[in-house]
């Protein structure tokens, strides 16, 4: 008996959604006989200032330095190997923080990179260098991309500070100052190429190019 | 009374050189003005010498100083930032001068491929200069000068 009428009820619950649903777009693809123009303009500019700010407020909320050490495997590891370089102590007090190197400025690769960083959330919860072992031996693999990353866009992140024109190379030491002429003014490098390791600890570099 | 008064003239003489002996404390060229029993201010640290110029050494088995900041540089089991410049096929493009043969060799003697595990940690031997005046000054003479002494042509 049952099993005669679970079909059914399915069958009525399918057939009232689907009227439901043709009610709906009857009522979207006609003009309100309700409302003025003029509110619905209005209610549809407030919903999508609120919509559209708690997005970028959410987003900016993630893209913080106290955002990304919530979780131990980034306040342990690299926040603690950042805090002894010069990106975070140094003699005038500028700093950058996590989201200046790893997150792109621009507002589409942005939420490209923050696409891509989902994953992360699922590493989080299955735990993959949930201890320190676990994460210096995945070291190498996580620098690989970031090299990667910094390669393909022209080291786009470091430039966001440090500016090729604005470089003032009668202040740099002599070794600086012929390496960046040589090699960073000619495009010939980027600055990863060298600067490989300033803000965190390096992996295993057997293999890396230019490395032993 | 004798011994009374030698006792008298020891005690004196004790007192005498114990302050003979904190005025020369106190005057004390290297540790400064503060008393013994306190830890005086820490001098600032000094810059670190960054011309990349080489020094000349003072001995020929003197290994060679660091002529630049190493501020950062990494050398452990996972990488040798050193050898991002020094090693031999990095040469070319770096412009420093090669890691010596003598490194590539084992306890042995033999020729290894590339630096050997017991020479790989540069600043065992090799340390950057700072730019200060040393406290005590060094009268070392290099074996040259030695040597120029006794030729006819030589300061005598």
């Amino acid at each position: 008996m049952s099993e005669q009428t679970e079909p059914l009820a399915q069958e009525t619950r399918f057939v009232r959604a689907k009227r439901f649903a043709l009610e709906l777009w009857d009522v979207l693809i006609h003009p309100s006989s309700v409302f003025g123009l003029g509110v619905l303009v209005l209610a549809g500019f407030v919903a999508g200032i609120i919509f559209w700010g708690g997005f970028n407020t959410a987003l900016e909320l993630t893209n913080t330095e106290k955002f990304c050490t919530g979780c131990h495997e980034m306040r342990d590891n690299v926040f603690a190997e950042l805090k002894s370089t010069i990106h975070f102590t140094n003699r005038s007090g500028v700093r950058a923080s996590c989201p200046d190197c790893h997150v792109p400025h621009d507002w589409t690769d942005k939420i490209a990179r923050k696409m891509q960083a989902s994953k992360e959330v699922w590493g989080h919860l299955f735990g993959s260098i949930d201890t320190r072992d676990k994460f210096v031996d995945r070291r190498l693999e996580l620098a690989v991309h970031e090299w990667a990353r910094f390669k393909s866009n022209d080291s786009l992140e470091c430039r966001n500070c440090h500016s090729a024109q604005s470089m003032d190379i009668t202040k740099q030491s002599p070794r600086a100052s012929a390496a960046h002429q040589r090699f960073l003014f000619t495009g010939e490098k980027t600055c990863i190429d060298c600067h490989k390791g300033i803000a965190h600890q390096l992996p295993d570099m057997r293999g890396v190019p230019g490395w032993q | 009374m004798i011994r009374s008064f030698g006792s008298i003239l020891l005690v004196a003489a004790l007192a005498v050189a114990a302050g003979s002996l904190a005025a020369q404390t106190i005057n004390s060229g290297l540790r400064g003005p503060t008393p013994l029993n306190e830890e005086g201010p820490a001098p600032p640290l000094a810059p670190t010498r960054n011309t990349a110029e080489r020094e000349a050494r003072n001995y020929p088995e003197q290994p060679p100083v660091i002529p630049h900041s190493i501020d950062g540089y990494q050398i452990d089991i996972r990488g040798n930032k050193c050898l991002s410049c020094h090693a031999r096929a990095r040469t070319a493009e770096s412009q420093a001068p090669m890691v010596s043969i003598t490194h590539f060799m084992d306890r042995d003697g033999q020729f290894l491929a590339s630096v050997s595990p017991r020479r790989f940690f540069c600043t065992e031997c090799h340390v950057p200069q700072s730019v200060s005046n040393p406290p005590v000054s060094n009268d070392f003479v290099d074996i040259d000068t030695m040597l120029g002494h006794a030729t006819p042509g030589g300061r005598r």
